[in-house]
This record gives C-alpha cells, sequence and structure tokens, in this order.
C-alpha cells in the first residue's frame, strides 16, 4: 500500500507541475494571440485547466467541497466565454 | 485490499495521462499557426485530459472508502459545453475572417454567420454567393 500512496504522490505533484506549466504557455497565447479569437480560446483553455487544478488540489487535500468548486468554475467559464463570442459576433450580449 | 491498492495506481495512471494530455493541448494551442486549427488542440484533448483527471479523482474516492458521483456531473457538463464553445469561437473566426478561407458552403449556400440582416460584411475570397 505504502509503494502505492507513494506512486500516487508522485503522480499528484507532475499532474500539478504539468498543469502550472500549461497555464504558464496559455498566458504566452492570451498575449502572443493575433486575433480576438484567439484571446477567447485561450481564456477558454486557462478556465478548463483551472478545473483540472482545483480537482487535483482537491484530490491532494482530501476535501469534497472543492468539486462544488470546480463545478461553478466550469459554469462560469462556459457562459463568460459564451458571452465573449457572442460580443464579437455581434457587439452586444443580449439583443 | 489489493483491490483498494490496485485502485490507487489506476487513479495515479489516470493522473499521468490527464496531465499529459492537457500539456499535449496546451502546446497545440501554442505551436499551431492557424486559428481553426488552433482551436483544435485545447477543446478536444484538453477536455480529454481533464475527464482523466476527474476519473483519477473517482477512484482515489473510491480507494479511500467513500465513492461518490459528483465527478461524473463535472465531466458530462465539460463534455456537453466544450462544443458549444468551440462552436462559439469557430464562428467569431469565420465571422472576423481571420482564418484563410472558410470551408466553402454547399451549393450555393452562404455562411449564415457572414450574412446576418443588419451588418454588412465584406466578400470572403471563398464564399460561394455570386
Amino acid at each position: 500500500m505504502s509503494t502505492a500512496t507513494a506512486f500516487l504522490d508522485i503522480a499528484l505533484i507532475v499532474a500539478f507541475v504539468a498543469l502550472a506549466i500549461g497555464q504558464l504557455l496559455c498566458v504566452v497565447r492570451l498575449f502572443r494571440g493575433p486575433t480576438s479569437g484567439d484571446r477567447v480560446l485561450a481564456l477558454d483553455t486557462l478556465v478548463i485547466n483551472a478545473i483540472g487544478l482545483v480537482v487535483v488540489l482537491g484530490m491532494t487535500q482530501g476535501v469534497k467541497v472543492y468539486f462544488e468548486v470546480s463545478l461553478l468554475v466550469a459554469m462560469l467559464g462556459f457562459v463568460s466565454t459564451v458571452a465573449l463570442a457572442r460580443f464579437m459576433l455581434r457587439g452586444d450580449i443580449i439583443e | 485490499m489489493t483491490l483498494q491498492i490496485v485502485a490507487t495506481y489506476a487513479a495515479a495512471v489516470c493522473l499521468l495521462i490527464g496531465s499529459a494530455f492537457v500539456l499535449i493541448g496546451v502546446i497545440g494551442l501554442l505551436k499551431f499557426n492557424d486559428p481553426m486549427t488552433r482551436l483544435h488542440a485545447p477543446t478536444k484533448v484538453g477536455t480529454i485530459g481533464i475527464g482523466m483527471l476527474l476519473l483519477a479523482a473517482m477512484l482515489v474516492a473510491a480507494a479511500e472508502g467513500d465513492p461518490s458521483a459528483h465527478e461524473l456531473l463535472i465531466m458530462a457538463f465539460l463534455f456537453a459545453t466544450a462544443p458549444v464553445s468551440a462552436h462559439f469561437i469557430a464562428k467569431v473566426a469565420i465571422h472576423q475572417q481571420s482564418c484563410e478561407a472558410p470551408p466553402p458552403p454547399p451549393r450555393d449556400d452562404t455562411w449564415s454567420t457572414l450574412n446576418s440582416p443588419d451588418r454588412k460584411m465584406a466578400e470572403g475570397p471563398a464564399s460561394g454567393a455570386p
């Protein structure tokens, strides 16, 4: 059992590092993005990777409330992506 | 006891696979050189990566003795909303004509996002309307 939990700890650290590097590369695309659609896509990817970070944090600390947090982040990310895309399509969010 | 060990190992492997998928998706977002091509990488690969992370969370919760199905809800929500947001971002790319040439619409149709009644769009190079 101890080797299994040690392997799980190493996998958790690897997941944290990979998600953090992913967030940094997303920020690079957010600043470099030539079109505004790329910037919206980078923001959407940032939110989805933040859901992964929250899930891995909940696995590390063993707290159940992080799953409600990640569900809220997912809903907010989807609504904000659609609102930004609507604003770029129409110049207005609610017609 | 041994089932617990197998679930812990499976959760660790799912974590490694999920983080690798997420990282590959973000590298694709950074390295591709066309807005439509860039749309492919994070919206598919990244969604699968988050799904694997949630599967790992379910396996860890089952190994610790209290299995939960909350993660299935997040997974279903993500898998349902990722194509919708990708569709909206693709519509933005077609609408602003930032992609090289949108694929030709069938027969004598036009792209419905380009002929909105209240806005006059410039004629794209590949719009098939006469």
